[in-house]
């Protein structure tokens, strides 16, 4: 604990040095190793990084990168299942599943603001994401064409989310990793129901099984390529294991994730769509079959089944919203300078009766 | 199909509050489910999580009141159009966002009105009205907010926050008839609420429409179920998949 507190009094010292340096005497500022040292420090020892600490340009590019591809992410997948708002087959249904959209928009704010304390605006954010120059996860260019597939997005989407994201509540940004453990939380909540969505359908008519498998036959593949390429493929995952943004390889999660999904699929009555899945008790992990990276790759370059209508949506909704944020701004603007003029009218009587 | 919920057809007192939890219960399960279309298109993020919190809050307003009239799914997915009793003003399609906006400053204006007149009754729905005027008189501020700044925002704002309130006005008459079962006066509610609705609009720079409110059509008839023709197309988009599948739970 001393010594978190002396790297944390370093690390500020040495961040209020750079402002110092800048207006004053630059000569006599310490140089750039001497914050990495701190910085590496710090990171190594566990501590978290906070947004006044000095910390590499890289290290907060990347963050801002993967804050804001997760944030993208939240608010995107909004769409699919809201596609089912207006159809939910029951109220305890749709009270259920309006809760889950809002609570998704909501971790796209806390994410937002997140990537806020690093010094980039949730304007330039959505920019890149309206403009293509920022992604979201492709899982949600896949369509959502019945019911099932809200429970299907419930189990297996939230679920691979939450196993990339419980890690991540130990992030070295200190901002990140807070607004992680709230989501996983949330997370956590939507899974089980989605789960529990299914066991309904599974348990149900003929026809509310067989749309249930349906479903997961559609959502089994995708899921497992939300934890990204093959680690041998994988570009940012080594620089960001160090910098303890990320803590475990692609893969890992991946198999991970699998062991988890089995045997929760058995309790469903549900079948998974591998024929080469299979317990391995040499490695004590399942073995599961090859997936279609090609299928992946194609789809992350913009050709899934809605990637333009999730897109267009989104800029449609920012669009139309336009002239709404405008008169909010006006409106704060005009009553701002109706407040100053007022206070400086006062400020003036004051003086005259005085 | 669903027991015949008339009060005229009986005196029974429970029948009486049926119809007016089936009345306040389809209301708020209408403005829900229109609400409910926002997710996904809200003009701020911070807008789907309000519209989202409004809807939800209905819908809980909704299943209380229709459980006491039965079974909550029966009630909302097998009645058809014209056994609704929801007022008109409800159903109406979102439009744009002030068009929203001037329904939400309508509705939870009479509603948090209404409950807060309710909840100081003794009757049977006196307890929910309490719980929920709690609610309301968020879902009220904020849309009490919203018309101020678009109001006295841009001129766009203006133009569109005036579209809205001017298009509604006719719907808001039928707001003020007497629900059976509902012990409260009436005309009270009505010179309050139109004081309230006059001073926002006057804060936000808005003339208060002209229109009639009250009259064969404008008036509406949704209490008697009569509903307008947007309504259908939205029943059936809501009962589609619960009525594709007779008798199967979810
Ligand atoms: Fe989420
Ligand atoms: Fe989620």
């Amino acid at each position: 604990m001393a010594t978190a507190a002396a790297h944390q009094a370093a690390r500020t010292q040495a961040a209020h040095a750079t402002s110092d340096a800048t207006g004053t005497a630059p000569g006599q500022a310490p140089g750039t190793a001497a914050y990495q040292t701190a910085f590496d420090t710090a990171v190594a020892a566990e501590e978290r990084i906070e947004p006044r600490d000095w910390m590499p340009d890289a290290y907060r590019a990347t963050l801002v990168r993967q804050i804001a591809q997760h944030a993208h992410s939240e608010i995107i997948g909004m769409q699919p299942e809201a596609n089912w708002i207006t159809r939910a087959p029951s109220l305890r249904r749709k009270a259920i599943l309006m809760a889950k959209v809002q609570d998704e928009a909501g971790h796209g704010l806390y994410l937002y603001s997140a990537a806020e304390t690093l010094g980039t605006g949730r304007d330039e954010l959505l920019d890149k994401l309206h403009s293509g120059r920022q992604k979201y996860s492709s899982i949600f260019n896949y369509p959502t064409l019945t019911w099932a597939d809200v429970g299907a997005i419930g189990w297996l989407v939230d679920g691979a989310a939450i196993t990339n994201q419980v890690p991540l509540c130990r992030c070295s940004y200190g901002p990140y990793a807070r607004a992680m453990v709230r989501i996983c939380k949330e997370e956590s909540f939507h899974q089980r129901q989605g789960y529990e969505l299914l066991l309904a359908l599974s348990r149900g008519t003929e026809a509310q099984h067989a749309m249930a498998q349906d479903a997961v036959d559609r959502w089994w593949w995708p899921s497992l390529m939300m934890f990204g390429p093959p680690d041998d493929e994988s570009s940012h995952s080594a620089q960001s294991m160090e910098w303890k943004i990320k803590r475990h390889s692609n893969d890992e999660l991946r198999q991970r994730f699998v062991d988890i999904c089995v045997p929760q699929a058995e309790s469903l009555g549900l079948t998974l769509p591998d024929p080469d899945l299979v317990w391995n008790e040499e490695r004590g992990h399942h073995d599961f079959g090859a997936i279609d990276w090609t299928e992946f790759w194609e789809v992350l370059k913009g050709n899934g089944p809605c990637n333009e209508q999730r897109i267009t949506q989104r800029r449609q909704a920012h669009d139309e919203g336009a002239w709404v944020r405008e008169a909010a701004a006006t409106h704060a603007a005009k009553h701002s300078e109706a407040k100053h003029a007022e206070a400086q009218d006062s400020g003036a009587n004051g003086k005259a009766t005085a | 199909m669903t027991t015949s919920l008339n009060p005229a057809s009986s005196a029974d007192a429970d029948a009486v509050t049926a119809a007016a939890a089936l009345a306040l219960g389809d209301d708020a399960l209408v403005l829900s489910h229109r609400l409910g279309e926002w997710a996904g298109h809200a003009p701020v993020l911070e807008e789907e999580v309000a519209l989202a919190n409004i809807a939800l809050d209905l819908l809980g307003q909704a299943r209380v009141l229709l459980s006491l009239v039965g079974d909550e799914d029966e009630l909302a997915y097998l009645r058809e159009e014209r056994a609704f009793r929801n007022v008109q003003l409800v159903e109406q399609p979102n439009g744009d966002f002030a068009h929203t906006i001037a329904r939400q400053l309508y509705f939870s204006t009479y509603q948090r009105l209404l409950y807060g007149r309710l909840a100081e009754t003794d009757g049977p729905l006196a307890g929910l009205a309490a719980k929920a005027v709690k609610e309301v008189a968020y879902h009220q501020d904020h849309a009490e907010q919203w018309t101020v700044r678009l109001g006295d925002g841009t001129a766009e704002s203006h133009d569109r926050m005036q579209q809205g309130c001017d298009a509604l006005w006719r719907h808001t008459g039928e707001m003020f008839q007497p629900v059976d079962g509902i012990d409260i006066d009436w005309p009270e509610i009505e010179a309050s609420w139109t004081a309230s609705v006059t001073a926002v609009l006057e804060r936000a720079t808005l003339a208060v429409p002209e229109g009639p409110r009250t009259g064969a059509w404008s008036a509406g008839a949704g209490r008697q179920g009569l509903h307008t023709e947007p309504f259908g197309r939205m029943l059936a988009e809501m009962q589609h998949l619960h009525r594709s599948h007779p008798g199967a739970s979810w």
